[in-house]
């Protein structure tokens, strides 16, 4: 049966909600408990099975001001490391609330049934982790986002045995719709009115009717080849949200986590957790010199050791000694370990060393580190308590996002809302380690709860899904399969992987990005001649092609954000312009659709000020801190300047970056 | 480097199939889940897996491979002699899909069935205070990824289709158990284990220890002391007494 005869026998399965949530991870299921406990009935669609979502892989923690280790911790301290991680350039608002509510969320969790590791005192206990001043990271072992995903899952299915005990449907109000992807956001007028999508087991379609969608998709790692990112992670929710009218902010900033795996070449990139460096874990270079300590960038160099001795000392003692270099933020680490490789001091394999073996007991770490023992034991014949694991950066998180309101989480298109690693400002330049299970729990919430306010105010009035956009997106993900003898959807996606690490990667400059975009410009006609073999019963080449749509838009908001930032901070370095610049910390730059988006998209990058921190949190920091991000007409504003300091002679440039 | 190696895979779905031939590169290091992506990218790209972190940590690509329930994601090609046939099949207790792919509902059905967490109605969030000593028991179950290889390898459903409807299988009996040993879980979940979850069903083969690629210890850390609790009420004297009187 040809394609388009299916199409036009075929009824579209219909359902309505009042909340929609796109994705079920951390954000998407907290998200929906929120929304479902204001009584919304409410759908959460996932690409997967029920409980596979990525916040499986956290590792490390979720990060939260509770005090239980060291109770010199709070929020303010918190919110301090959130904004040094990112640089200065994160959304002040969103980092304050996060800082202020994660501690409610963590112990709600165990209202839940979570089961953290503890304290002597029978609290959480709370980990070390990069950028984190103090012990912050509420975890169980090493394998947290598992504790996480699954507290939530089955914090889903008891408010599912509620509804059954009230009315004898488990899904009355909360219902799963597993293996299903989105494939268009709908909209009537400005509004969000729902969203159209296909079962991947049939392949199928549906259409919901939702006046609020909740977008909690996720990153965009798998446009990059080597990524600690599944298939999964293809820029969806970014992409339906920039589709949908919306825009997104910094996208120019893409973490590469320090350590991922490198050998054998079928693991590369699979992560391993920072946690090993929390733990007492060092990196070495092949002349076995721990060489962290030679890249303590200006702005951290009060708060980080600067021989082994007082690292070493920092563990037990952390009032008299500063922290290790190995727990730099994310961004500074994963510099340092490329500028070691390319030095010619890498492993034999293209990374450096990471030494847990020497430094703790074999039983201490089989205990503290599972999943890391059990990873490379099996993957790489490592036996982690005796010998080093051999770790590169790899592709791990896009701080880039959905620009939102911060107390709401709404986009710029009424009805619409971002949660989680698809919405941007939180993280500024850089994520800290251990932020991201925190802000999913807590902007998962907000967002539930607003949503909720959204729908109940418009006193049913809702937004009407309009049968010709329905028509119009089902012929579009029909389109590769009706096309015969066009290019392999696994080819194409391979090389948009290997174009964006090789011309976008950790370290850019003007004209690789340049060459970047013409492939993307390629790409993208190759993208509209995709054809797919096979029918639609569970065909991952044609879900495949329908994900490199999205991939290919959000590969071009990175490029083109990248290129016009001229400068280095966090998660985006320019060979060309190594320096950090005042100017740019006021900028945000932001990605929208121009054009008609049925005949081409094109993507336009305009700068917007960076919302101004108020005096309040200005005052949380020192001035002569401040003095290394601000421009000097900034630190004009500032009442708080010290009567003996002066400016600095010169912009600060961290001379790790660049290198 | 790279070799060739002699791949069986079945294909079809629930109207029928069978297992297909594939002659396939095989490099350095890669796992059975590496080959089937390189046989989607290269020669089958209609191949129907379920597959997520490629790291053990998810329980998404769980199958057969040469018979024996794994996640193909940790399963080395060097585990195989190079003349080895590889005979990848769905697993064999939960209804075929598509190729790899099978309907795992049965799982998500009896999680639903099993009571959630009762938290105590006195500890506000942030009261709540326990050794870890007294987590860890439940810590242990709760490392599972939900591959369903235990399910899947359970000759209680695997061989006896009807008695899906009255037993929840190791992964949820489990997970009873986890709930039976929280420090603060409420619930009595004793007799539910018993009557409505099929304890009794498990006569303790340790055929789920044996698939757990978690290396959670099922039967013995899990399902015999649940089967101990559940004897120790019904046969003791005491509150066999209790019941008698307060039935009256």
């Amino acid at each position: 049966m040809t394609p388009a005869r299916e199409m036009s026998e075929e009824t579209v399965e219909r359902h309505e909600y009042d909340v929609l949530v796109i994705g079920a991870g951390g954000a998407g299921l907290r998200a929906a408990i929120a929304a479902r406990e204001q009584g919304m009935r409410t759908a959460i669609i996932c690409k997967s099975l029920f409980g596979k979502a990525h916040t499986v892989m956290a590792e490390g923690g979720a990060a939260a001001a509770m005090g239980n280790v060291n109770p010199r911790d709070n929020w303010q301290v918190h919110f301090r490391d959130t904004m040094r991680g990112g640089k200065f350039l994160n959304n002040y608002r969103m980092a304050e609330l996060h800082a202020k509510e994660a501690p409610a969320r963590v112990w709600e969790l165990e209202t839940y049934g979570a089961l953290f590791d503890r304290t002597k005192d029978g609290k959480i206990s709370q980990r070390n982790f990069g950028g984190h001043e103090y012990p912050r990271l509420a975890h169980v072992g090493d394998r947290t986002g598992l504790e996480l995903i699954r507290t939530l899952q089955q914090k889903i299915v008891s408010l599912q045995q509620e509804d059954f005990r009230a009315t004898g449907d488990y899904e009355a109000n909360i219902r799963v719709f597993a293996e299903c992807t989105v494939t268009e956001l709908l909209k009537d007028g400005d509004r969000i009115s729902g969203a159209f999508a296909y079962w991947r087991e049939n392949g199928r379609f549906l259409a919901f009717s939702a006046p609020a969608v909740i977008l909690a998709t996720g990153g965009i790692g798998k446009s990059f080849k080597v990524t600690s990112n599944s298939w999964e992670y293809t820029g969806d929710g970014h992409a339906l949200a920039l589709r949908a009218g919306a825009t997104l902010i910094n996208m120019e900033f893409v973490q590469f986590h320090p350590t991922g795996m490198v050998s054998p070449p079928s693991v590369k990139g699979i992560l391993v957790t920072e946690s090993v460096r929390g733990d007492g874990g060092i990196l070495k270079n092949s002349e076995d010199e721990r060489f962290m300590f030679n890249y303590i960038p200006d702005v951290f160099k009060d708060q980080y050791a600067t021989d082994a001795k007082e690292a070493d000392g920092w563990y037990d003692d952390p009032d008299n000694n500063r922290r290790p270099p190995e727990l730099l933020p994310r961004d500074e680490v994963a510099r340092a370990i490329n500028a070691e490789v390319k030095a010619g001091r890498g492993s034999p394999n293209g990374g450096v060393f990471l030494d847990i073996a020497s430094r703790l007991p074999a039983e201490e770490i089989q205990r503290r580190l599972p999943s890391m023992y059990h990873q490379f034991k099996e993957l790489a014949d490592v036996d982690i308590t005796q010998e080093p694991m051999e770790v590169g950066p790899t592709c791990h998180y896009v701080m880039g996002g959905v620009e939102v309101d911060p107390d709401s989480q709404q986009s710029r298109v009424p009805g619409l809302y971002a949660v989680g690693e698809v919405s941007g400002g939180m993280h500024g330049s850089n994520r800290l380690g251990g932020n991201s299970l925190s802000d999913l729990l807590v902007f998962g919430m907000r967002s539930g709860v607003a949503a909720a306010d959204y729908v109940r105010g418009l006193a049913g009035a809702r937004p009407a899904v309009a049968e010709t956009d329905v028509a119009a997106a089902q012929a579009s993900a029909l389109a590769p399969l009706a096309l015969q003898g066009g290019e392999n959807p696994y080819a194409i996606q391979s090389d948009l992987q290997q174009t964006m690490n090789d011309l976008v990667g950790i370290i850019r400059k003007a004209e690789e990005i340049e060459q970047a975009l013409v492939a993307l410009q390629d790409l993208r006609g190759r993208v509209a001649k995709v054809s797919v073999e096979g029918g639609r019963f569970f065909n991952p080449g044609w879900h495949i092609a329908l994900d490199l749509r999205n991939m290919l838009v959000v590969s071009e908001c990175v490029a083109k954000a990248a290129l016009l930032r001229t400068e280095s901070r966090g998660g985006h370095t320019r060979d060309d312009h190594p320096a950090m610049e005042p100017e740019w910390r006021k900028v945000n730059l932001v990605c929208s659709l121009t054009g008609d988006p049925a005949v081409e998209e094109a993507v336009s990058v305009v700068p917007k000020p960076l919302p101004a921190m108020p005096l309040d949190l200005l005052s949380l920091f020192d001035w002569t801190e401040l003095s290394k991000y601000m421009t000097p007409e900034e630190l004009e504003q500032l009442p708080t300047k010290p009567a003996d300091a002066t400016l600095p002679a010169e912009l600060p440039a961290d001379k790790s970056e660049g290198a | 480097m790279g070799y060739d190696h002699h791949f069986r895979v079945w294909r079809g779905d629930e109207t029928g199939g069978g297992l297909e031939d594939y002659v396939v590169e095989v490099n350095d290091g890669e796992v059975v889940l590496d080959i089937i992506h390189r046989l989607q990218a290269t020669q089958a790209s209609d191949l129907a897996v379920r597959w997520n972190c490629k790291a053990g940590k998810c329980g998404s690509c769980s199958a057969e491979v040469n018979g024996k329930p794994r996640l193909m994601c940790m399963t080395r090609m060097s585990t195989f002699g190079r003349d080895e046939t590889v005979t990848v099949t769905p697993m064999r207790t939960f209804p075929v899909i598509r190729d790899l792919v099978t309907n795992v509902g049965y799982n998500y059905q009896k999680a639903r069935e099993v009571q959630a967490f009762a938290p105590p109605a006195d500890l506000a969030p942030g009261e709540y205070r326990m050794q870890q000593v007294d987590v860890e028991r439940s810590q242990e179950f709760r490392k599972c990824i939900e591959c369903f290889l235990c399910q899947n390898v359970c000759h209680v459903v695997r061989d006896h289709e009807a008695n899906k409807q009255a037993y929840a299988g190791p992964r949820f009996l489990m997970r009873v158990a986890e709930l039976d040993m929280h420090p603060l879980d409420q619930a009595d979940r004793k007799d539910v284990a018993q009557e409505e979850h099929g304890l009794g069903f498990c006569n303790i083969t340790k055929c789920c220890t044996e698939v757990c690629p978690e290396n959670i210890k099922i039967t013995d850390n899990a399902l015999i002391p649940m089967k101990e609790r559940v004897v120790d009420r019904k046969y003791d004297p005491l509150v066999w007494l209790g019941n008698k009187i307060r039935r009256r």
